[in-house]
């Protein structure tokens, strides 16, 4: 079969969009939770990027970095979560706009 | 109209419809379901781009174990629906439309100065095999510092997520 | 094959698969309350039609006509869509497993196999990892404190068993060389000495096996790991609130991710279709099959036999033998395996 072909473009069009979902939830998002998830949609935006350029330049780095990019995630992920759990257990609070003070 | 770009189509929609929804949804636990869709249809778009080991690996770590992580902690700290503060409010008004801006303007300075670079359909297959060759040999720095890494991670999340100590207590009396 | 034609067939081994898969749940239901009965020196089901056989039937009519009862608090989408869930990626999983080698239909090369797909193996362990969704939002979403403990329970065990399952496949993975099924099924015939075949349990991966067979037990929620749904624990875990055709979903799930166990174990490590052949040409072609079934009837058996045997883990005993037995000794049995292909 003949191969079928779509243009780069369409697939870092998509990366960007979901880099940009991310940036606005990020910004417009009050719960700490949901602002950490808006992170993770940045991140696999760029791993989108990643392999659809490893596919146009015939390199598998760009593969082998999206394993990179995602265990610098999980790590995140891990200890991020964890300091929200410290945060609630003093604050009792999920809301950022509460979270504004150094001390209690 | 081919084979490639309804696929790509199918699994962007997705894509796009999951990343929407985790922007509009007030309750945590419905935007952890819809990035749980984005990943998994991202899972999709790697297929297609020949990415079968990335692909799985998607699925296995990010949709299975960290977005598990992320739900435990929705349930464990019972986060409710979030209000619509003041801050928030500005925030809406400023960045939606920015974030709007921002997408639009790149979106069609790439596809104006794309030229006809194209990629078929499964471009660059990605076989266990020869990301492992690559990965071991020169990449094998990276890949034990990233193990260290995730060492480092554990004893944080542990240390910081653990009950404070007995002495908290005392200070009461 | 055109793509046509390659659709169709998909089309129709899915619909096959499917039909015969969810027979074999209902079958292995009464399969395990016969044999627990034995054991427990009664007879089982004996009422509904000859030996019981029309139990499930039985079973099945009785759930479907039950009154599905959704409690006034829970939340209600999560609530209908965690047994959906359950029971989707469990029926999913079976699309990658190979029952023989090709056959011949109508002038077709067709074989045994849904898709093979080169990540066959890990495709399986990704829908074990989405698994444990269809748990743990079952627990959240019942609003019930029985419910979200036993679910917070069965998806934590989940999550720290897979890391041992996927350990002791990796064994299996370096000894084969390929993460694709029917590759490594293939890489198990012939015999050694003459007489045992080179079926992996034989052929290196002995203490493997155990660790696999030890994981999915914990894996499936069966006992001796059935803490997080036991009857004298927590009402009964996650799926406290459900009832009817949604509490049927669960059950299903369960044996049908039991069946999809038992059919990798019998591909990676005892040997899949191979046996001894004989006969005319047609008993040939079908006895692979016969002795793939066989193989999965006896690691079913297995997984029934030990239900009525053991007594079950206590939950912290449970969590400290998944990350302080079980790792280390998969990790262990990794690097052996490693050694011994390397020389």
């Amino acid at each position: 079969m003949t191969p079928s072909y779509v243009p780069l473009s369409y697939y870092l069009v998509l990366s960007g969009f979901l880099f940009a979902c991310g940036v606005a939830g990020f910004i417009i998002k009050r719960n700490i939770i949901s602002i950490f998830m808006s992170i993770e949609l940045m991140l696999n935006g760029v791993n989108l990027s990643f392999v659809a350029f490893a596919a146009h330049w015939h390199t598998l780095a760009g593969q082998i970095f999206v394993f990179f990019v995602m265990v610098v995630a999980a790590s995140e992920a891990t200890v991020g979560l964890a300091i929200i759990i410290a945060v609630y257990r003093t604050r009792e609070t999920l809301n950022v706009d509460q979270v504004n003070l150094l001390k209690l | 109209m081919n084979f490639h770009l309804i696929l790509f189509l199918a699994f962007g929609a997705v894509c796009v419809g999951g990343a929407i929804n985790l922007l509009v949804q007030r309750h945590p636990i419905n935007s952890a379901l819809s990035l749980i869709a984005v990943m998994a249809a991202l899972a999709g778009e790697y297929l297609l781009l020949g990415a079968e080991f990335v692909a799985a690996v998607q699925v296995i770590v990010y949709a299975g174990a960290i977005m598990v992580l992320f739900v435990f902690v929705i349930m464990l700290l019972n986060a409710g629906e979030e209000e619509h503060t003041g801050g928030s409010r500005i925030a809406m008004l400023l960045g939606v439309p920015g974030m709007l801006t921002g997408s639009v303007l790149t979106a069609w300075v790439v596809l104006r100065h794309s030229g006809t670079q194209s990629v078929p359909i499964g471009a660059l297959p990605g076989s266990p095999r020869d990301i492992a060759q690559l990965l071991f040999h020169d990449f094998l720095l990276p890949f034990e510092v990233t193990s260290v890494l995730i060492l480092i991670a554990i004893m944080g999340a542990v240390v910081l997520a653990s009950k404070p100590e007995a002495s908290a207590g005392e200070g009461e009396r | 094959m055109s793509v046509g034609v390659f659709i169709f067939v998909s089309v129709i081994k899915s619909l096959i698969v499917l039909i015969v898969l969810l027979t074999a749940v209902a079958y292995t239901v009464w399969l395990e309350r016969k044999v627990v009965g034995h054991m427990q020196n009664r007879w089982g089901p004996t009422r509904v039609g000859p030996f019981g056989l029309l139990q499930p039937m039985a079973d099945g009519i009785k759930l479907l006509f039950k009154e599905d009862l959704t409690p006034p608090h829970v939340y209600k989408p999560l609530f209908i869509a965690a047994p959906l869930m359950a029971v989707t990626f469990a029926l999913t999983s079976i699309a990658v497993i190979p029952f023989g080698n090709s056959i011949t239909i109508f002038g077709l090369n067709v074989p045994l196999q849904i898709t093979d797909v080169n990540i066959g193996l890990l495709m399986i362990l990704g829908v074990t990892s989405l698994g444990v969704y269809g748990v743990a939002l079952a627990g959240w979403s019942s609003n019930s404190k029985y419910s979200l403990l036993g679910g917070l329970r069965a998806s934590a065990q989940m999550v720290s068993y897979e890391i041992g399952l996927g350990l002791s496949l990796v064994g299996v993975i370096i000894q084969s060389g390929s993460l694709s099924l029917r590759t490594i099924v293939d890489a198990q015939g012939g015999h050694m000495l003459g007489f045992i075949p080179r079926w992996n349990i034989f052929h290196g991966q002995f203490i493997g096996f155990f660790i696999y067979l030890t994981a999915a037990y914990a894996e499936t929620n069966r006992i001796p790991f059935d803490l997080p749904e036991a009857e004298t624990e927590l009402v009964a875990g996650y799926h406290t609130e459900y009832s009817a055709m949604k509490f049927a979903s669960y059950f299903m799930a369960e044996y049908a991710n039991m069946i999809t166990v038992a059919c990798v174990a019998t591909l990676l490590f005892l040997g899949g279709w191979h046996g001894p052949l004989f006969g005319p040409a047609l008993l040939q072609a079908i006895l692979p099959l016969f002795w793939f079934g066989a193989k999965v009837f006896g690691f079913l058996f297995l997984y029934i036999w030990v239900r009525g045997t053991l007594p079950r883990f206590r939950y912290d005993q449970l969590m400290a033998f998944g990350w302080k037995f079980l790792l280390p000794v998969a990790i262990a049995n990794l690097v052996a395996t490693a050694i011994a292909v390397a020389w």
